[in-house]
């Protein structure tokens, strides 16, 4: 899983991009001509974008502008709402998702997503970590199951503080620390790409730090997908970023070419607080 | 002048009056608010309505209090006035033939006077008469002072700073408690009079003889052990609970998860009916087709073990009527109290939790097994509650299907009788409730008063818990 690139270590603050775009001419997971229907109403046109490894791309843009849905689309979650359609290409590895051959459970599998609100299952802590593993029939004994609990919730930041009570229901923990759990709930699967859904707009700062610092580390191993309303969020942790407005992806690019130089007037007004 | 008032009829009169006052006193207080403002004296603390509802308020209430303590003490004081007034001859009566002879006054009275030849009971009725007219014109006139007193305070009150929104809030508040307060009162009524007929019991029949006692024959000797009711309600409530707990649970399960909104916008009203059928109907169904149809297979059953030489004698006892009749028509009766509020519970989960589950590559099923189902527990657990408790209270089916016999028999095909069942055979035809035969009704109805109560209460609290647990 990890072998594929073994080059250059991923730059580790947006102003040492330089090799970015050359990484991106194989991109981890390339979009074309996405288009999603709500019944008769359509939520995104034509998008098409190409998502590279080992990096954060963080989508921003105004309410209702399909940032969701989008993200939704790139581990068919919206396979789980009725009227939802998806049309166009999603190449992962070489094989297209959206194909009628892919199992979207296989696919889940192997793109992990942490929503917007902590989601734990009311179980104990261990029993969270554990469920994806053991559904996929990851571990072959219970030493190898433990292992993989530490090892997910180590990487989620959250060992040192939960390793004590592991048996308490997740329900006990802050909402910081069910967040991080949630995102070592996402890794115990070893997914390759992590998508998440404004994971910090339900914390505060200090907890919203910590997972800010979570998602860098977890870059060196994973292709990350982030939806932020938070400039700064996006500013911060990410090395890509794509605006979207109105269903339409408006400009892509390097964060940083984003953040001081865009090309649309329509991203500098949004990014500028203008509107949105 | 007086006698022809006591044929006005009252109620009609006073609710025209009070209606009529209310909203002449409303007007009055709007228009006095609005012609406050109006002068532009100081901003008005409640809107012109506002002292509208206040003055009216306070003209109709005491008046309303005045007019129902006429309805509920009227007669009673008229009576106690005759009472006094009747001739010597008879104080000599006793009580209970004077107030029947009463009760034929008053009686006459309200069909107009009496013209026969009895000059006495014709003299009487006519004082009774005009007492009545007496005690109306009172009424009329305490109700016409209360009201124009209350009016006349409350309009002196209208004024910009006066906080009339509040007080009629206020009085708002203490009407809605007071009808709170008629549910609960009723409620403590009855069940303080089941606990007083109970312990009248208990002073005859020992406790533990009837809690523990296996032998019921109530009806023609005294024997009080209800333990084969218990014994036969349980019973019953299990077979009734083995149908309707899967059955309904995997429906909830279906058609929370699994159906669409077109199958789902179509077997939801379908089991609603069913919940609507009158447990009658149920019961019939249960006599007429269900309860012959175990008698054949039973008696079936018992042939072919007999043939094959597995026993001599029958094997079940092949009732007309039967535990397993009655059992599995009360399982289909509750089934929709299980799916529906299993249903709610189910679709109480948040669906971030399926959405985590999907999202790790989870399954349908593994979903509804591993997330959806646990989260939802409690709330199932609640409904089973209710449901045992409901089939436990019911009635019908029983009374129709179960059969009268009281006796403890483990075999489904046996008649078996219940504590409702018994409960409507101690009491129909009786008038008289004071012998130990009717008084045992009340301490089984007591008994099954609290067994329902305990199952509430668990499925209340479990509800409870469960709820705290996803705000
Ligand atoms: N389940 C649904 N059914 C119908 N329409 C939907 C559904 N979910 C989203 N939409 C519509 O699709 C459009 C995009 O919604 P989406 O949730 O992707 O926006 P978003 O960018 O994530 O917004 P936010 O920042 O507020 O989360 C909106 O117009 C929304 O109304
Ligand atoms: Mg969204």
């Amino acid at each position: 899983m990890e072998s594929t690139v073994t080059s250059a270590p991923p730059a580790t603050s947006p102003g040492t991009q330089a090799n970015e775009p050359e990484r991106l001419t194989f991109p981890r997971i390339e979009c074309r001509d996405i288009n999603v229907f709500y019944g008769d109403k359509q939520a995104i046109f034509d998008i098409s974008l190409p998502i590279p490894d080992r990096s954060v791309t963080a989508l921003i843009g105004p309410s209702g502008c399909g940032k969701s849905t989008f993200l939704r689309c790139l581990n068919r979650m919206n396979d789980t709402i009725e009227s939802c359609r998806v049309e166009g290409q999603i190449i992962m590895d070489g094989e297209n998702i959206n194909d009628a051959a892919i199992d979207p459970v296989l696919l889940r599998s192997r793109v992990g997503m942490v929503f917007q609100k902590p989601n734990p299952f009311p179980k104990s802590i261990y029993d969270n970590i554990s469920y994806g593993p053991r559904i996929h029939g990851l571990a072959a004994s219970r030493e190898d199951l433990d292992g993989m609990v530490e090892k997910s919730l180590r990487r989620a930041g959250l060992w040192e503080e939960v390793k004590d009570r592991l048996t308490a229901p997740a329900n006990s923990l802050s909402g910081g620390q069910q967040q991080r759990l949630c995102i070592a709930r996402a890794i115990a699967v070893q997914p390759e790409v992590i998508l998440m859904d404004e994971p910090c707009s339900a914390l505060d700062p200090v907890a919203t730090a910590r997972i800010e610092e979570l998602i860098d580390e977890l870059r060196k191993r994973y292709c990350i997908v982030i939806v932020t309303h938070s400039m700064q969020q996006a500013a911060r942790v990410s090395q890509r970023t794509a605006f979207f407005h109105l269903g339409i992806l408006v400009e892509m690019g390097e964060t940083d070419q984003i953040f001081t130089n865009p090309r649309e007037r329509r991203t500098e007004d949004y990014i500028t607080g203008r509107f949105g | 002048m007086v006698q022809q008032l006591g044929h006005l009829p009252m109620g009609w009169l006073m609710l025209a009056l009070l209606a009529m006052m209310a909203s002449g006193a409303f007007f009055v207080g709007r228009v006095q608010a609005e012609r406050f403002s109006a002068a532009g004296s100081g901003r008005f603390h409640s809107r012109p309505n506002y002292h509208g509802y206040y003055v009216a308020m306070w003209t109709v209430v005491p008046a309303l209090v005045m007019a129902m303590a006429y309805g509920l003490l009227g007669d009673d004081i008229v009576r106690a006035l005759l009472r006094r007034e009747l001739p010597a001859s008879f104080s000599a009566m006793p009580p209970i033939e004077l107030s029947v002879y009463l009760d034929s006054i008053s009686r006459a009275a309200s069909q107009g006077g009496f013209s026969g030849s009895d000059r006495i009971f014709s003299a009487i009725t006519n004082r009774f008469l005009e007492l009545q007219g007496v005690i109306k014109t009172v009424t009329i006139g305490l109700t016409t002072l209360c009201a124009g007193s209350g009016f006349l305070l409350a309009r002196r009150r209208v004024a910009p700073g006066f906080r009339a929104r509040n007080k009629v809030e206020g009085g708002m508040e203490a009407f809605l408690f007071l009808c709170a307060a008629v549910a609960i009162a009723t409620t403590v009524g009855i069940v303080a009079s089941l606990l007083y007929e109970s312990l009248r019991f208990f002073a005859q029949v020992p406790i533990w003889d009837f809690l523990l006692g296996t032998r019921w024959n109530a009806q023609t000797s005294a024997e009080f052990g209800a333990l084969p009711l218990f014994f036969g309600t349980f019973m019953i409530a299990l077979i009734a609970m083995l149908i309707a707990a899967p059955v309904g649970l995997f429906a909830a399960i279906y058609l929370s998860e699994y159906a669409g909104p077109r199958v789902r916008g179509s077997v939801k009203p379908i089991l609603e009916v069913l919940a609507g059928i009158p447990t009658v109907v149920y019961g019939f169904f249960a006599l007429l087709v269900v309860a012959p149809t175990i008698r054949t297979i039973a008696v079936w059953i018992n042939m072919t073990l007999i043939n094959a030489g597995v026993t001599s004698e029958p094997f079940l006892a092949a009732q007309p009527t039967s535990a397993l009749a009655a059992g599995l028509v009360m399982g289909i009766m509750v089934i929709p109290f299980v799916s529906s509020l299993s249903d709610d519970v189910i679709n109480a989960v948040p669906q971030t939790l399926r959405d985590a589950a999907y999202a790790m590559g989870a399954t349908k099923s593994e979903t509804v097994k591993h997330v959806v189902l646990p989260a939802a527990l409690p709330g199932i657990i609640a409904s089973l509650l209710l449901a045992v408790s409901r089939a436990i209270g019911e009635t019908m089916i029983v009374v129709m299907a179960a059969g009268q016999r009281a006796r403890i028999s483990a075999d489904p095909t046996a008649d078996l009788t219940t504590i409702t069942v018994q409960i409507v055979a101690l009491l129909t035809g009786e008038t008289e409730f004071d012998s130990p035969k009717t008084l045992s009704a009340f301490a089984l109805g007591l008994v099954l008063f609290v067994i329902t109560l305990i199952f509430n209460l668990i499925a209340l609290r479990v509800v409870q818990k469960y709820r705290e647990k996803y705000d």
